[in-house]
């Protein structure tokens, strides 16, 4: 166990360090930047001098090596830079987004299993049942909405018409505000896991081991408890990992239009503004979070399948 | 006369493919003692493998039995409710598959998978029936036991994978065995190993064996009578010591002739092997008339016009052709 634990985490070091180089450079070709924005909207007009005094200040005019260089050196330490729209570190920034971002991530993926998994297992026991039927073009109908219009809807639906619920913000944090992002961020995963689900257990349901545990006199209900299941979820766990560590990613849209105030939706807002170091400060985060997800998955597997962890 | 453990009568088994239903086994018939082995032979494709699973009440779509009685102590089971037939199978009927690979769990211990069949059968306690478990890997002469029952599958090698897979299907004692190819994955020398326990086992415990392989020359050894199947038809039956012999089908007669014989090698050095010619027909076009006429050396008009009837022989076999010798 402590084994792969190690040996993942030196995998993931390379990758952090394309990553942290990619980010960087990726906003450095970009043309425009944070100053030249200020102008664009064509209301204010800012003195050329000002102008020039505040690219210096932000060390946009340094040559790009040397502003590599000194990127690499903030990051390792930790250190993301200073937002040029607030002028605080962004870390901070970040660290105030970080909580509901992840409340948010869990409360979807949570319900995201909750519901495809055992829809998926459901169908696939029942196959060719009109529930398998439903399920799966749900599924795909889930796999198809944009999240940005699913939110609408449930917002008009639940918040609007039926008033259970609020349409949008962060209030208190508790359940009521959580619900509906998390529902409008979760259906796609649900509906892919359930799509996995059902592939994975008609796949084991073929498999010789079950025909075997047929033969030996077991019933149904015993094979899939006690041979299916776990069979299964090897694949189950590897959709799960997938959907859950770019769910962060994912969350921009649904962050922006419920109004939570998540790391995707301060992306949005830098992005916007050209503020370079936090947009490259909620990449790294969402990055870092998918790696993590990752590490925990390959951990999961060793638990699940003992072929890993003496192989 | 007494009633045989088990009796085949006139089994039919249906493939449907494309809306149509094709015949995949039909007229086999075969009776097997308390205690006998009794083998049946063929090359793949000869229905052989789903012979033994409609016994077990194992096919499933596209395959189904068409018709025909599965008889067990003149019971017929073919037809039983599905609760009844489970109990039957494991603790009455067991089986042997022929990949050792896949044919247990990877993500169970072997243990945990011999102590099902006493958890199932005999309503023991997992504690009892994991100490169960490790007796049964004793015997069938699994080494250190203790420590193997802890052991999931990928641990262990193919032979002692199928010696896992015996202990399984003779945990409850079963009165039937059906081995299907049991050896055909394992590498020759470990084959014998796995024949010899098999047979010493059954015979220790009073098990009948349905042994299935196309391996002609390990069932002659280990059976008593044989059946040889060709597209899904038996077309002779015999004892083994007979069907070596005298081998009445020119099917039987093709098979003994293909098999290397190593003492004529050393008297007249190396020689090519007889062969079979031609290839098995496919399922869904079977030729008229005898299913063997095609490839049959001794094939005249009325093979490809006239269906063989089954011809019982003197000494209790049956032979299903129209030139049996």
């Amino acid at each position: 166990m402590l084994a792969v634990l190690v040996r993942r985490l030196l995998n993931v070091v390379p990758t952090i360090a394309a990553v942290v180089a990619l980010v960087f450079l990726l906003f450095s070709v970009l043309p425009g930047s944070f100053i030249s924005g200020m102008n664009e909207d064509g209301r204010t007009t800012i003195d050329p001098a000002v102008m020039e005094r505040m690219r210096k200040e932000m060390g946009l005019d340094d040559p790009l090596a040397e502003r590599f260089v000194k990127y690499l050196g903030r990051t390792a330490i930790g250190d993301l830079g200073t937002s040029f729209r607030t002028r605080e570190p962004v870390t901070k920034l970040i660290a105030d987004r970080l909580w509901p971002s992840l409340k948010l991530t869990f409360a979807a993926m949570l319900f995201a299993i909750a519901i495809g998994v055992p829809l998926g297992f459901v169908a696939a026991l029942k196959q060719g049942s009109v529930l398998d039927t439903a399920s799966m073009v749900g599924a795909i109908s889930g796999l198809s909405l944009p999240k940005f219009w699913l939110g609408l809807m449930l917002m008009y639906l639940f918040a609007l018409q039926l008033k259970w619920l609020p349409s949008f913000g962060y209030g208190d944090g508790g359940l009521r505000h959580l619900t509906l992002p998390a529902i409008a961020l979760g259906v796609s995963p649900m509906a892919l896991l359930a799509r996995t689900t059902r592939a994975a257990v008609l796949d084991v349901l073929n498999a010789d081991f079950v025909r075997t545990a047929r033969s030996k006199g077991m019933g149904e209900s015993r094979v899939v408890t006690w041979h299916v299941m776990r069979n299964a979820l090897v694949l189950v766990v590897t959709t799960i990992g997938l959907q859950f560590g770019s769910l962060m990613g994912q969350a921009v849209v649904v962050e922006k239009l419920f109004s939570w105030p998540g790391v995707g939706s301060l992306l949005v807002d830098s992005v916007f503004q050209r503020d370079i170091p936090a947009v490259q400060g909620c990449i790294l985060l969402i990055v870092f979070f998918f790696l993590a997800i990752n590490t925990l998955i390959d951990l999961a597997y060793v638990l699940i399948d003992p072929r890993i962890r003496y192989g | 006369m007494t009633t045989p453990l088990l009796e085949v009568r006139d089994l039919r088994i249906a493939l449907d493919a494309g809306g149509r239903s094709h015949d995949a086994v039909g007229n086999v018939s075969f009776s097997i003692g308390r205690g006998e082995t009794f083998g049946l032979v063929g090359e793949s494709g000869c229905g052989k493998s789903i012979t033994a699973l409609s016994i077990m009440g194992l096919l499933r779509s596209p395959l189904s039995l068409a018709g025909g009685a599965i008889a067990l102590d003149g019971r017929e089971i073919q037809d039983l409710p599905a609760a009844d037939m489970r109990r039957l199978r494991g603790k009455r009927i067991a089986m042997i598959f022929q990949e050792p690979m896949t044919a247990l769990n990877p993500l169970s211990p072997v243990g945990r998978q011999i102590a099902e069949m006493f958890v199932l059968h005999e309503r023991a306690s997992w504690k009892e029936a994991w100490e169960r478990a490790e007796d049964a890997l004793r015997q069938v002469r699994v080494p250190s036991p203790e420590r193997r029952v802890h052991d999931y599958p990928h641990q262990l090698s193919g032979g002692m994978r199928q010696r896992v897979m015996i202990a399984i299907a003779l945990a409850c004692g079963p009165d039937l065995l059906v081995a299907d190819e049991p050896t055909t994955a394992l590498d020759v020398t470990v084959q014998a190993e796995i024949v010899d326990l098999m047979a010493e086992l059954c015979a220790a415990k009073g098990t009948a064996v349905l042994m299935i392989s196309h391996d002609l020359g390990l069932v002659a050894n280990m059976c008593e009578r044989v059946a040889v199947m060709y597209a899904g038809r038996i077309v002779e039956s015999q004892a083994a010591d007979a069907i070596f012999a005298h081998p009445r089908h020119p099917y039987t007669q093709g098979l003994i002739g293909s098999l290397p014989l190593l003492s004529a090698r050393s008297r007249h050095g190396r020689q090519k092997l007889r062969e079979i010619s031609g290839v098995v027909p496919s399922i869904v076009a079977y030729p008229p008339g005898c299913r063997f006429n095609p490839r049959c050396p001794a094939m005249t008009d009325i093979c490809a016009r006239d269906v063989p009837m089954a011809e019982s022989l003197p000494d209790g076999g049956l032979v299903r052709c129209h030139h049996h010798g």
